[in-house]
């Protein structure tokens, strides 16, 4: 294989290919595209392997780390399975979309300078947008729309901090950047939007559940993990992310909790996950750093694997509100096991992968002496388990009986559960001849020691037990059709609703406004056309001696300007 | 035997098109041979352009003594990286417009007349190339001459009426403005009593009589403005440019006003610039208000025009605008964006003028509201133009793009903002143009005339697209373009010191 092959060009080649070619060649197209990447990666090189100069500035396309190798591999991974698990779709807008998307977030976290950067995560917003648009509802419109528009502003807010930065300190390349950079807080800032900042992350809440079943798969496992990269890399060690973590670890358990809509709920448990791994770039030490990234690692096992089974209910039963489904495990066995795997991992039980991520970030808090800290993420595991562990798988497949009886699903969604099942049990139990290997920074660590198994039991072990008492005496919330505001009813609602009364009180002002400026213009235009039109001073044909006259008063005043 | 050709190289670039002029009324009788010759010419011509500026950055300038006599009483031809440049500039252009002469010719011209235009061409060619590599001042007048003669029979033969006043106007204007030069460069030969540039250059900080020093610059730079249509000069340009034939127009268009900003930079810069830059005379400031004029009023006249040649010769006057913006900050990088917009902005005007040159071909008529869905008819066309609109505009990864770029950071490494600003409006306005083609071309319901066409001839087309892709490849390989600039501005800038 050619060893400096630009690692996002076999995905973007896929992504052509994918729009000309149809049924099993093209799936097995798209099933050997990251597979023949992943492969290619085993043997590349290191360092900045391609370089180019545009206007002065040194641009590396690719250059290869640790780090960067380790999210490159992750998103072969992830694709692969989220192919396989798309394969029995026949939406040729949504291939190509998912294989330019993929491309898009494998050059984002190949990308060795800001530029080529910027030019990614746009790749990354407008392909990702048709994943939503392709459930073709009205809803899945408009909230591609309020997801595109927040998307963007990342990234014109990306772009105005790289200029910023780019201007004052004449440095391109994509380092360590840090608050105290100029326009390094435009840059945290873009970098936050796509991460789920608390107050920027409605967009995710919004749009994902919207989304068809296939392509959320995809979009859980890119666009938030290429912001984790990238903070990792330009902002590890910056104190506030500790805070913004720990804020957005707990403050979805309680959206998820009262949520119907269980994909929805997903995308809440998202966000908690994602605080926990914002919270370990905050930390910044070597531990807090592994445990992040391994920890996206797992996110996207993990709740790829949730996401699947997720849509794999909404591919055979037409929705996935808590309120109508129930008692799914009667037909559906396969996937009810399956999803309680990825139930299991995500609440970071001993011997399946979360486990083994989450608790490098609690340990690395603890030895910073962030006890209050670790108390937030403590409270947050529990409150994973609750609504991801148990809320999830419960009121799925169980609960009430909703007398649905649907089938399993294609094989191939099957498939692609067990193979994501499969990893979240082997790095479970093998971690440290599977994950760790690849974690970029140098610190050790032992999961499976007494202290941690027996914590981590009993705060399962309690935290499932409040849950039943609650169920059994009827203070667990039911599940209920209803809408929950969130920070997005603000825009959605509230401003539209202020435009509205503004605009009744406003609208003879803003007319008159408006007819004042419309005839400013005309007559700016009009004074225009007076002297530029055809006819007009400035552009009509002078008789030869007047040009000749224009000669002669510039040669005079080009005398007299120079004789003074 | 090639030893002697390439030694005499810098002889040959302007010998071998001369020679060629005759000898197209020689084969007069054979027009397709005129045409192969004349184009075999302007290639040999590009191919030596190419190797004189590979030798200049190899081993830095060139002189060259004309029949053997010395400096400084022989003429010299003296290239350095600021005239290699040019020259390359004039003859890539020349070897494209042969070829889509061969269709466009005869839509203008009676058949055993085109030789007669190939002539003048030649001719014209010859002029342009001679001011470029001279190190001469007369002698930079005598090729003034013999390219704005020849210029004013090429635009006289329009099929258009008009375009014998447009010529006659340009004659008079023309010759006004070469008696100025000549006149500033009598002046200084009665200062120094020398003609050759670099023996003007060291002669003249050491004269006393300053009055006349600077009658001659004010001389020498009105002269050479009316060449370079600088605004309010720029009377003759618009017509001579619309109602010109179509090979005229790209020909001069991308070429004429470049040689003469070379002249302008030769002047101001090498020759008198050592004199005159001690005293501070604020002929900088004097250019940027000129420009910022130019530039306003090109654009703003451009959108309301409803002739296609005039509406592109409106806008030739505000990009030279930007040229002088340039030129004006006084500074490597302002020339270094001057130099840069030079050669972006014949490729850009070049491919443009052409794409218009096809549409009349077909059309007859140089009306916009005639265009009206002619995109449609000619696709091909309509997209070379549209690619032409958008590098003139200044799209990124087009030629545009990089001139602005270089422009706006010299004006904010000058401080002045304001200017940058105005650079980037003059951009909008830009768009407002080319839009307004745009939307009458594809969007319109086709006009009677419109719906009959069908696509260029491909001997059009080629050469067109040639200069489209050239804009978008120099667009995003700006090695060459902006290291010889660089260089050219330096070797600007080092006679200032």
């Amino acid at each position: 294989m050619p060893t400096d092959m630009p690692p996002f060009l076999p995905f973007l080649v896929a992504a052509l290919l994918a729009a000309v070619t149809r049924g099993r060649l093209r799936s097995a197209l798209m099933l050997a595209t990251p597979i023949a990447g992943a492969l290619a990666l085993t043997g590349i090189g290191s360092g900045e392997l391609l370089q180019i100069q545009v206007l002065g500035y040194t641009l590396t396309p690719v250059r290869v780390d640790e780090l960067s190798l380790m999210f490159g591999y992750l998103f072969h991974l992830g694709a692969f399975i989220a192919v396989l698990y798309a394969l029995h779709t026949d939406d040729t807008l949504q291939h190509v979309m998912a294989m330019a998307y993929a491309g898009g977030a494998v050059g984002a976290v190949f990308a060795g300078d800001l530029i080529t950067f910027f030019l990614f995560w746009e790749v990354l917003s407008l392909s990702s947008v048709f994943l939503i648009w392709a459930r073709r509802t009205p809803q899945a419109i408009a909230a591609g729309f309020r997801y595109l528009l927040l998307q963007i502003g990342s990234g014109v807010t990306l772009l105005a901090g790289l200029l910023v930065y780019v201007a004052a300190t004449g440095e391109v390349a994509m380092n360590h950047i840090g608050l105290e950079a100029p326009g390094g807080w435009l840059i945290i800032l873009a970098l936050g939007l796509k991460c789920g900042f608390p107050m920027l992350h409605m967009w995710l809440t919004d749009a994902y559940p919207e989304s068809t079943p296939t392509g959320a798969v995809f979009l859980c496992m890119f666009t938030t993990k290429c912001a984790i990269y990238a903070l990792t890399r330009s902002f590890a060690g910056a104190e506030p992310l500790i805070y913004i973590g720990a804020f957005m670890t707990f403050f979805p358990i309680f959206f998820a909790v009262i949520e119907n809509d269980l994909r929805r709920v997903l995308s809440y448990s998202m966000i908690n996950q994602l605080g926990f791994m914002v919270c370990g770039i905050g930390l910044g030490s070597a531990l807090a750093l592994n445990g992040t990234v391994s920890h996206a690692f797992n996110d996207v096992l993990f709740k790829g694997l949730l996401f699947m089974s997720m849509g794999a209910v909404l591919t055979m039963t037409g929705t996935t509100k808590a309120s109508e489904l129930g008692g799914l495990y009667k037909t559906m066995p396969q996937t009810t096991a399956l999803c309680i795997v990825g139930a299991a991992s995500i609440s970071a039980i001993p011997l399946f992968c979360g486990f083994v991520s989450k608790s490098m970030i609690m340990q690395a808090a603890l030895d910073q002496g962030h006890t209050i800290i670790w108390f937030f993420l403590l409270f947050a595991s529990v409150g994973v388990l609750e609504h991801a562990g148990i809320k999830i798988p419960f009121f799925a497949f169980f609960a009430h009986d909703s007398g649905r009886r649907p089938a399993e699903p294609p094989v191939n969604m099957r498939a692609a559960m067990a193979v994501a099942a499969a990893l979240c049990i082997v790095i479970g139990v093998f971690p440290e001849a599977t994950l760790y290997r690849l974690l970029p920074f140098d610190a050790s660590y032992h999961p499976y020691d007494m202290t941690h198994v027996v914590t981590q039991v009993q705060l399962l072990m309690f935290g499932a037990l409040a849950v039943f008492w609650m169920m059994r005496t009827g203070r667990y919330p039911t599940e209920e059709r209803a809408v929950n505001l969130d920070f997005d009813w603000i825009y959605r609602r509230l401003l539209p609703a202020a435009i509205r009364g503004g605009e009744r009180v406003l609208s003879p002002v803003w007319d008159g406004a408006r007819k004042g400026v419309v005839a400013q213009f005309s007559g700016l235009v009009a004074l225009l056309f007076r002297y530029h039109g055809p006819g007009g001073a400035l552009a009509r044909t002078w008789p030869t001696g007047s040009m000749a006259i224009w000669v002669a008063v510039l040669l005079a005043v080009f005398v007299v300007v120079y004789y003074l | 035997m090639a030893h002697a050709f390439l030694d005499n190289l810098p002889a040959l670039q302007v010998v071998i098109p001369l020679l060629s002029a005759p000898l197209c009324l020689v084969l007069a009788r054979w027009p397709r041979l005129v045409w192969t010759m004349c184009t075999l010419v302007t290639w040999t011509a590009f191919g030596i352009a190419l190797a004189l500026l590979q030798t200049v950055l190899a081993e830095g300038p060139v002189s060259y003594a004309m029949g053997g006599w010395a400096a400084p009483w022989g003429i010299e031809y003296r290239i350095d990286a600021v005239n290699a440049y040019v020259a390359l500039i004039v003859t890539g252009i020349a070897a494209v417009v042969l070829p889509y002469a061969y269709r466009s010719v005869p839509l203008y011209i009676h058949g055993e007349r085109v030789p007669l235009f190939y002539a003048l061409l030649m001719l014209c060619f010859t002029g342009l190339l001679g001011m470029t590599v001279t190190g001469d001042a007369f002698n930079v007048f005598v090729f003034l001459e013999i390219s704005s003669l020849s210029m004013y029979g090429l635009i006289s033969q329009g099929r258009d009426r008009r375009s014998l006043t447009a010529s006659f106007q340009y004659l008079v204007m023309g010759t006004i403005g070469g008696t100025f030069v000549l006149i500033g460069i009598g002046f200084l030969y009665v200062l120094t009593g020398t003609l050759n540039m670099a023996d003007l250059a060291a002669r003249l900080p050491d004269v006393t009589q300053v009055r006349t020093l600077h009658t001659a610059f004010a001389f020498i730079v009105v002269g050479i403005g009316l060449k370079l249509a600088m605004f309010p000069l720029h009377l003759w340009l618009p017509n001579a440019y619309a109602y010109a034939p179509s090979t005229a127009t790209v020909f001069i268009a991308s070429t004429a006003t470049k040689v003469a900003v070379y002249i302008l930079l030769r002047f101001v810069y090498t020759i008198m610039g050592p004199a005159l830059f001690s005293e501070g005379i604020p002929y900088g400031q004097i250019a940027i208000v000129l420009a910022v004029m130019g530039l306003l009023t090109g654009s703003f006249v451009a959108i309301f025009q409803q002739n296609i040649k005039r509406m592109l010769a409106y806008s030739s006057i505000a990009q030279i605008g930007y040229i002088l913006l340039g030129i004006g900050f006084a500074s490597v990088l302002g020339l270094q964006a001057a130099l840069l917009h030079l050669f972006n902005h014949a490729l850009m005007k070049g491919a443009l003028f052409m794409a218009v040159g096809c549409f009349v071909y077909r059309l007859g008529s140089m009306s916009i509201e005639d265009m009206a869905g002619v995109g449609r008819r000619m696709p091909w066309t309509f997209a070379a133009f549209v690619m032409g609109g958008l590098s003139l505009i200044g799209v990124p990864l087009t030629v545009g793009f990089v001139s602005k770029w270089y422009l706006v950071l010299a004006a904010l490494q000058k401080g002045y903002w304001p200017l940058a600003v105005l650079i980037l409006i003059g951009s909008l306005l830009a768009v407002v143009y080319i839009w307004r083609v745009v939307e009458t071309a594809w969007f319109a319901k086709p006009s009677l005339r419109a719906a009959e066409v069908r696509e260029a001839p491909l001997a059009m087309l080629i050469p067109t697209w040639i200069l489209v892709l050239a804009n978008i490849y120099f667009g995003v390989n700006t090695t060459m373009t902006v290291g010889v600039a660089d260089l050219a501005a330096r070797t600007l800038m080092e006679s200032m010191r």
